[in-house]
């Protein structure tokens, strides 16, 4: 049974993929770290704080997340994992987005025209709900459908 | 985020629409849709000098470099001088071998490049390089009240809290963005709003805890939201002198990497928690206690990711955040009285106290002061330890730190200031001491 959560969308997008769920706050330069170093396009978690992530790949995952947490370089992290292309598909924050992963994808879009998709204040609810490796589907409007 | 919400004054408009070139008004709709995806009213002038996180030249980053040229080949400079974090590397204190170096040099492969970038941009000076901009020796120091808005999650929240300056938690690129407009878009800890507190934080430990520990503790629950600290003045005191400010310091850089905390208030000591006290409480609070049993569990969560446990460490960096002249001067006088209690004159790897260039001149520029300092095998350099472990090499020794932001970016251990000193001196932690003393 398909259940749907709506949310704010920051960057709309319609999309679907395979969901990867982080727990406690994603902490953006601690696990993409080693992956941006090596450039490589298959980016592995290297958060050793983040048992739910830790050692998953990441690259084209719907990233399921309260928030994320850490350095301020989060958004220049983020900004280059699109130009490498081992960014996520999409971003679904539970909270309201968090001051560096929205200047993140607000930076990728803007200057270097790639768009992660990003939703957020969809709730805890929908954090308890959605599982790692759960069909995940986006619309333009930030509903989100767990299939 | 197409319509356009935040209010622009004309001259805002201006830019965005174009009207003092394409660069610049992709740097205002960058501003722009930013603050109006924190609900941001208005865009505030910034008033003081600016401090950006991003000092490195990592190959890897080349979309930022790009976006720096654009600015730079557009004719834009920062409004005000800036500062940015500690340089990578320094081969003249921190020895690495050939083959790290190579490495280094790979990684940080643009750093001349980069640096030629940052002074066109407006580079304050060559010393400028440090997490820890805000000491008197370096000069950003903001003052209460200031508009700005900084990047470098520990300078942020020492920013907020210490000083009561106001900048909201901004990532590289944004900072720079902002910097060249002299705005910032008003939302967050720029409003007095933002800066209430949500959670009550309790210290009932039996002693002053650990600054790192304590922190990590509150990062770790609290996340992003502001902490009110009860109990901590007692350990304090009320007056800020270079020892609270080095602990004040040190707790903040654990809570913003640990957690994501850019500001946080101490009772009877942080400035707002000194005027308004239990005000700065918001009335739905939640409360968290952290005694004895608490640092403990936290410390011993964490996870070890050295090959073996029980190895002897080949490096050890203290100073991440860097170290205040107050803590340099400890930290020598700590280790001396330990090598001089084993009986020895040198630590068994090298120690590395990080600091601001501005500081470390004062040091290494003094021949007898560097002699000593040689003859202990410790060596005063102004690097980002961070960085240095960003070396896959580097980062594959057993490296040691006193910092939980290091931590919680890399490979390195973490053990408490007593027993670093004793790890430095005979390569092992005392099974009396490990695990006991984890406050």
């Amino acid at each position: 049974m398909s259940r749907t959560f709506k949310g704010r969308p920051i960057l709309s997008g319609a999309c679907q993929g395979e969901a990867l769920v982080s727990h406690s706050g994603f902490n953006t330069l601690a696990s993409y770290e080693t992956a941006l170093i090596l450039r490589t396009h298959q980016a592995t978690c290297t958060d050793q704080n983040n048992p739910d992530l830790y050692k998953k790949v990441m690259t084209g995952k719907v990233l399921c997340l309260p928030q994320t947490i850490g350095s301020t370089t989060g958004g220049l992290v983020l900004m280059t994992t699109c130009s490498i292309g081992s960014q996520p598909k999409a971003m679904l924050f539970s909270n309201p987005i968090d001051s560096l992963a929205a200047a993140g994808v607000i930076l990728s879009d803007i200057w270097l025209e790639k768009r992660i998709i990003v939703v957020d204040t969809l709730g805890t609810d929908f954090l308890q709900a959605v599982h790692t490796g759960e069909s995940v589907s986006i619309a333009e409007d930030g509903t989100v459908t767990i299939e | 985020m197409t319509e356009i919400k935040l209010q622009l004054n004309p001259e805002e408009q201006a830019i965005l629409d174009g009207k003092q070139g394409e660069v610049l008004a992709k740097a205002m709709k960058s501003i722009v849709v930013y603050g109006e995806a924190f609900g941001a009213t208005h865009l505030v002038d910034i008033v003081g000098d600016q401090h950006f996180v991003t000092s490195f030249g990592a190959n890897t980053i080349k979309p930022y470099f790009a976006m720096m040229q654009e600015l730079i080949d557009a004719g834009l400079k920062t409004q005000n001088p800036f500062t940015v974090d500690p340089r990578p590397i320094e081969y003249s204190s921190v020895n690495v071998n050939p083959i790290q170096k190579l490495v280094f040099n790979l990684v940080f492969g643009k750093q001349a490049d980069y640096e030629k970038q940052l002074r066109a941009l407006g580079l304050k000076n060559d010393n400028a390089f440090t997490c820890t901009c805000y000491f008197p020796e370096v000069g950003n120091t903001p003052k209460r009240g200031a508009m700005l808005a900084w990047s470098e999650s520990s300078a942020v929240v020492y920013a907020n809290s210490v000083l009561g300056a106001r900048t909201n938690r901004n990532s590289a690129g944004i900072d720079v963005l902002c910097a060249i407009l002299g705005k910032a878009p008003a939302f967050g800890f720029l409003t007095d709003a933002g800066r209430q507190a949500t959670w009550k934080i309790e210290v009932k430990t039996s002693q002053k805890p650990s600054a790192q520990l304590l922190g990590s503790a509150i990062g770790l629950k609290v996340m992003e939201a502001v902490p009110y600290i009860t109990g901590l003045d007692k350990f304090l005191g009320s007056e800020m002198n270079p020892t609270v400010e080095a602990f004040l310091k040190d707790m903040g850089a654990a809570t913003a990497s640990n957690g994501a905390v850019g500001l946080y208030h101490v009772e009877n000591v942080t400035p707002e928690a000194r005027d308004l006290g239990t005000k700065l409480l918001n009335p739905d609070y939640q409360t968290y206690v952290i005694d004895d049993a608490e640092l403990g569990r936290v410390y011993a969560h964490y996870p070890i990711l050295w090959k073996r446990l029980d190895a002897v460490p080949k490096r050890i960096f203290i100073g991440c955040p860097h170290l205040n002249r107050s803590q340099l001067d400890g930290w020598i006088e700590r280790i001396s009285a330990a090598l001089q209690a084993h009986g020895q004159t040198r630590t068994l790897m090298p120690v590395d106290l990080s600091t601001p260039p501005d500081i470390a001149d004062l040091y290494r520029k003094d021949p007898a002061v560097k002699a000593r300092l040689d003859a202990m095998n410790v060596s005063i350099s102004t690097i980002c330890p961070l960085m240095y472990m960003n070396n896959p090499l580097a980062a594959m020794d057993p490296i040691a730190t006193n910092s939980n932001k290091l931590r919680t970016y890399s490979s390195a251990r973490f053990y408490l200031d007593e027993e670093i000193v004793e790890l430095a001196v005979t390569g092992k932690v005392a099974a009396a001491l490990k695990g006991e003393k984890v406050l």
